[in-house]
């Protein structure tokens, strides 16, 4: 590859663009390129633009690939972008590929300290060198800073080169290192450098490039996973059993963070719940199951690995009807598979888990505020339904930035603790028997230990009858199974309903959940652009509701777009009464946060292909 | 040996504890276990523990996993609630219940296949917590419930009822225990009422995890010539290393009796635990010399029976993880839930 200079005709030719374009950095892990990159996307959202930053990273502690990417939409589309507008390029071993990835016109920041190698030819971009490993190494002594600081030194050259505000950078330097001055010190020098340096050897800033907006006021910045920790807290969880797994361990610790903070008994200073780091999943689950049946608000969060290892007390929850939320944060499968990988490959595994006649209660939280808000929900419907409810997010909801609503709560709320009976109702009742009166929605009374004698009852995972008490026979046998199932149906008028965003006269329908839908949102326009007037309709929770149903039958072709190799959403929508004439499947499971263009070809490949 | 059902109406002239309940309101449910069977003997000692030191029916949770054994939680105390998991996942299941609700006397009935073979793992972290709980092994040597092939804690040497000899080293659960720093530790025989209820009693007034392993012999699958667990074998091979009394906690008896010769062991709520060591010198509170004696006695093909080990020191999961001791599922919502006002400043803007 040639070094093409910087041509002021080529960058003449191309129309600024403000506020829409994509950040792509290089790096390799371990170089403590995370809190630089973070910068960049915190300041950009301090200017009230829409931004997201996605953090593809190895399963590894240090040396190999990591990308971070910024996608900076003043429209507000927040998936991933396919090609980068600027590509900081860090990383000598994936220099070729990530340039043959930046767009047309686009360019590439890289280091000039030694010449390029192994990058491909691309006539059709910018090269902007700025020796950063010379400079930091003239600047800086200790051998560990003279590294660290080459990432603020990128970061000081794109906010220059992408008209970042430098009053926001330097409060954020001032915040982060508030307490550590020397350091601070260090890193505002190293800023600086790269700043200066962009200044003055490349017209900064670039025609794509951000300008202050208004449009984040009310907004915060949070990964999923920090919002279901906060949402636990919120719905008054006093039990949490885990066993470290990626994606999911920064639930538990954001947990034991804000448990520290706000669950101290005020007399003793003592912890008002109980964080069980278990010996594996069975027993994580297995605490949880326990800790429900007695009557405590209980979770555990795991990924799918864990997931297979609960089945069997998943099962047993499930058949003897016992609370329990899991947040199953879904990596890259099958077996250990891509750890820091993104996938929606869970979704027959969590509907039934555990063997024998077994469906559960979903949740698809779609961003971090949901993670919040269906972490409450959760625990709402697990102990209104007495059974598990998994909630299924991702690796690129659960560890990602996203910026999300200021999450709200309501003081009046009263969580849902279902039907519970206390000494006095079951004493004046006289008999107590666990499964016999169910409600409408299948639902009987539960007691808890410790409540009276005459509360008790023997929970089995055998066969059992509706006076819980062991059964071999067929009758009494299918009685409490068909009641699971009427109660399984009923919770679809519960869970959440699926967001629906439709137009007059759009013949065709994306499906989509969890994280696939602003990358689904972003293609309906994409297909609009080209003719194709699209729906879309975002699940939130299964068993399906029936608006659901009514999405699908209203249009003449549906795709449904998800994470996994094996259509695992289309085929809970088919097992659950959807017809399969008109339903199609677009399937990106690579592994990396899915891009609207990925999305919006494979639905113009495949409208083509119908249409000859 | 089935019970018969009996009907609720109680004698007047039934002794009482207590609490004012008759012995048989700690039973439960009719066996259905092989008649003979070991499990129904130590079923039979645990009601007679539980009534004798009168223990609210409704404050106990019965826990266990699958197998025969796992069974007999049904056969007593019908006053508690009973919860009968999955196979080797009793511990976990008791972790969250006693998480949940520290003011529950947890008693877990499990087997040696249960415990020493697919619940293992569960078990050793069980004892590394220190959960407050009774967890009985009721050890035969076999998988009663698939039909007597050999488990865990079979001896090398000890036939199957297929006349296969065990081969592989046994498990032996006071031994693991030591080694885990267990804090009570038990050893029983379901032939022996008299040595197992006050053992039980005294589980009763531990307050972290009292291990009680007791040999319990299958009659349908390991009670013939060659196998260890036999209540033959048993009877024949039984060394009591300590005898226990229970006693209640009442100073003045206390002090009436002399301490020659006579371990005592206050457990934490005043309880003291009388332990005649009869083999001299046998400390129950020596780690060391309790690991050794075992290891010997176990060579010399003893079974050495009583409480054999003890510390009452040691602190319970509560304790460890700074947890109120309170039940956390009694505790109001509104002390719970931070309130909108904390999120309103959760959050980067
Ligand atoms: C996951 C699983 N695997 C296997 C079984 C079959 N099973 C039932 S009980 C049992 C062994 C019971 O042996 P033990 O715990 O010693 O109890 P015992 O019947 O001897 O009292 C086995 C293997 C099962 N129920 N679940
Ligand atoms: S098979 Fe053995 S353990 Fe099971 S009930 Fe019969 S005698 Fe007891
Ligand atoms: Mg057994």
């Amino acid at each position: 590859m040639t070094a093409t200079p910087w041509a002021e005709e080529a960058a003449a030719t191309r129309a600024p663009q403000v506020n829409e374009l994509a950040l792509r950095i290089a790096t390799v892990n371990g170089t403590g390129s995370s809190s630089a990159n973070n910068l960049l996307m915190r300041a950009i959202f301090r200017m009230g633009i829409p931004v997201s930053g996605k953090n593809i990273f190895p399963s590894n502690i240090q040396g190999l690939p990591t990308w971070y990417e910024i996608r900076v939409s003043g429209a507000g589309h927040t998936a991933r972008a396919r090609n980068p507008d600027l590509l900081v390029a860090m990383n000598t071993q994936t220099r070729e590929r990530d340039v043959a990835a930046v767009r047309p016109g686009g360019c590439v920041l890289w280091d000039s300290t030694s010449p390029l190698e192994r990058a491909g030819e691309r006539g059709d971009v910018t090269l902007l060198g700025i020796p950063i490993a010379r400079m930091c190494a003239e600047e800086f002594h200790n051998p560990r800073e003279r590294i660290l600081l080459q990432n603020v030194v990128y970061a000081g050259a794109v906010t220059a080169l992408l008209g970042i505000d430098p009053a926001v950078t330097a409060t954020l330097i001032d915040e982060r290192y508030r307490r550590r001055p020397r350091l601070g010190e260090a890193n505002r020098r190293a800023f600086r450098i790269g700043e200066e340096y962009a200044r003055q050897h490349f017209p900064c800033p670039l025609p794509c490039h951000v300008e202050p907006m208004q449009a984040t006021g009310g907004s915060i910045i949070v990964d999923g996973n920090t919002a279901t920790a906060l949402g636990c807290i919120y719905a008054g969880a006093t039990v949490a059993a885990w066993y470290p797994i990626t994606p999911s361990t920064s639930v538990m610790d954001a947990f034991t963070a804000f448990a520290r903070r706000s669950r101290r008994d005020p007399m003793t200073g003592l912890s008002t719940c109980m964080i069980v780091q278990a010996e594996d999943e069975l027993a994580s689950i297995g605490t949880v199951i326990g800790a429900g049946w007695a009557g405590a608000r209980a979770f555990t969060a795991t990924s799918g690995p864990g997931l297979s290892l609960m089945q069997a007390l998943l099962g047993l929850a499930y058949y003897t009807e016992i609370p329990a939320v899991v947040f199953d944060v879904q990596r890259a499968g099958p077996s250990t598979g891509m750890p820091t990988r993104t996938q929606q490959a869970d979704l027959l595994a969590a509907a039934h888990a555990s063997h024998g006649d077994t469906a559960h209660i979903l949740l698809f939280p779609g961003d971090p505020a949901e993670c919040f808000d269906f972490a409450v929900r959760a625990f709402d419907l697990a102990e209104h339904f007495q059974t598990p409810v998994l909630v299924l997010s991702d690796t690129d909801i659960g560890m990602n930035d996203w910026v999300v609503p200021r999450l709200r709560w309501d003081d009046t709320y009263a969580p849902d603790r279902g039907r519970v009976l206390g000494a006095a109702e079951v004493e004046a009742a006289g008999e107590y028997h666990r499964y016999a009166d169910a409600d409408a929605d299948g639902v009987a009374a539960r007691t808890l230990p410790g409540v009276s004698p005459a509360a008790a009852y023997y929970t089995r995972g055998s066969g059992h009858n509706r006076l819980a008490g062991y059964t071999e026979d067929p009758d009494e046998y299918r009685e409490v199974v068909d009641r699971l199932a009427r109660k399984h149906a009923a919770a679809g008028g519960w869970v959440p309903e699926p967001v629906i965003e439709a137009r007059p006269g759009a013949s065709v329908g994306l499906v989509t959940l969890g994280s696939g839908g602003p990358a689904v949102r972003e293609a309906v326009e994409m297909l609009r652009a080209q003719g194709v007037a699209a729906d879309c309709m975002r699940l939130r929770g299964y068993p399906f509701p029936e608006a659901v149903f009514r999405f699908l039958e209203g249009h003449a072709f549906c795709f449904v777009v998800e994470q996994n190799r094996d259509a695992q959403l289309r085929t809970l929508l088919l097992e659950s009464g959807a017809g399969s004439e008109r339903l199609g499947s677009v399937l990106l499971y690579g592994g990396e946060p899915i891009t609207a263009g990925e999305v919006s070809d494979a639905v113009l490949v495949q409208l083509r292909r119908r249409e000859e | 040996m089935p019970s018969i059902a009996k009907p609720p109406i109680r004698h007047p002239a039934l002794p009482v504890n207590e609490l004012g309940l008759a012995e048989r309101d700690y039973e439960g449910a009719m066996s259905t276990l092989c008649a003979g069977c070991g499990h129904d003997a130590v079923t039979a000692a645990i009601v007679r523990a539980l009534w004798e030191v009168a223990v609210p029916p409704h404050m106990v949770v019965k826990l266990s996993g699958i197998g025969c054994s796992a069974k007999t939680t049904a056969y007593f105390l019908r006053g508690a609630h009973g919860f009968n998991g999955v196979h080797g996942r009793m511990a976990p299941l008791a972790t969250g219940v006693g998480a949940a609700n520290s003011d529950l006397l947890l008693i877990g009935i499990s087997g040696d296949g249960d415990s020493l073979s697919i619940g293992i793992g569960h078990l050793v972290h069980l004892i590394r917590r220190n959960l407050r709980m009774i967890y009985v092994i009721e050890n035969n040597g076999v998988y009663g419930l698939t039909k007597g092939q050999l488990s865990a804690s079979a001896d090398v040497g000890s036939t199957s009822s297929k006349g296969t000899p065990g081969v592989i080293q046994p498990v032996d659960p006071m031994l693991l225990g030591l080694s885990l720093g267990a804090t009570f530790l038990a050893r029983g025989f379901s032939g022996d009422k008299a040595q197992l209820v006050p053992i039980l009693k005294a589980a009763t007034a531990h307050r972290g995890l009292a291990l009680i392993d007791v040999i319990s012999p299958c009659v349908s699958f390991n009670d013939h010539e060659g196998s260890t667990k036999s209540y033959r074998f048993t009877r024949e091979h039984d060394v009591q290393v300590t005898t226990t009394d229970f006693v209640e906690p009442r100073p003045e008896l206390l002090t009436a009796i002399g301490p020659v010769g006579i371990t005592d062991l206050t457990l934490h709520d005043g309880t003291r635990v009388r332990a005649r060591a009869l083999p001299e010198g046998y400390d129950p509170g020596d780690r060391d010399a309790v690991g050794a004696y075992l290891r010997e006695a176990h060579d010399r093909g003893e079974v050495a029976t009583g409480i054999l080990y003890v510390d009452p020191s040691r602190p319970t999961l509560h304790e460890l993880l700074r947890v109120v001791p309170r039940p956390l599922a009694g505790l109001p919502y509104a002390d719970l839930c931070p309130g909108a006002a904390e999120l309103e400043r959760f959050g980067e803007s």
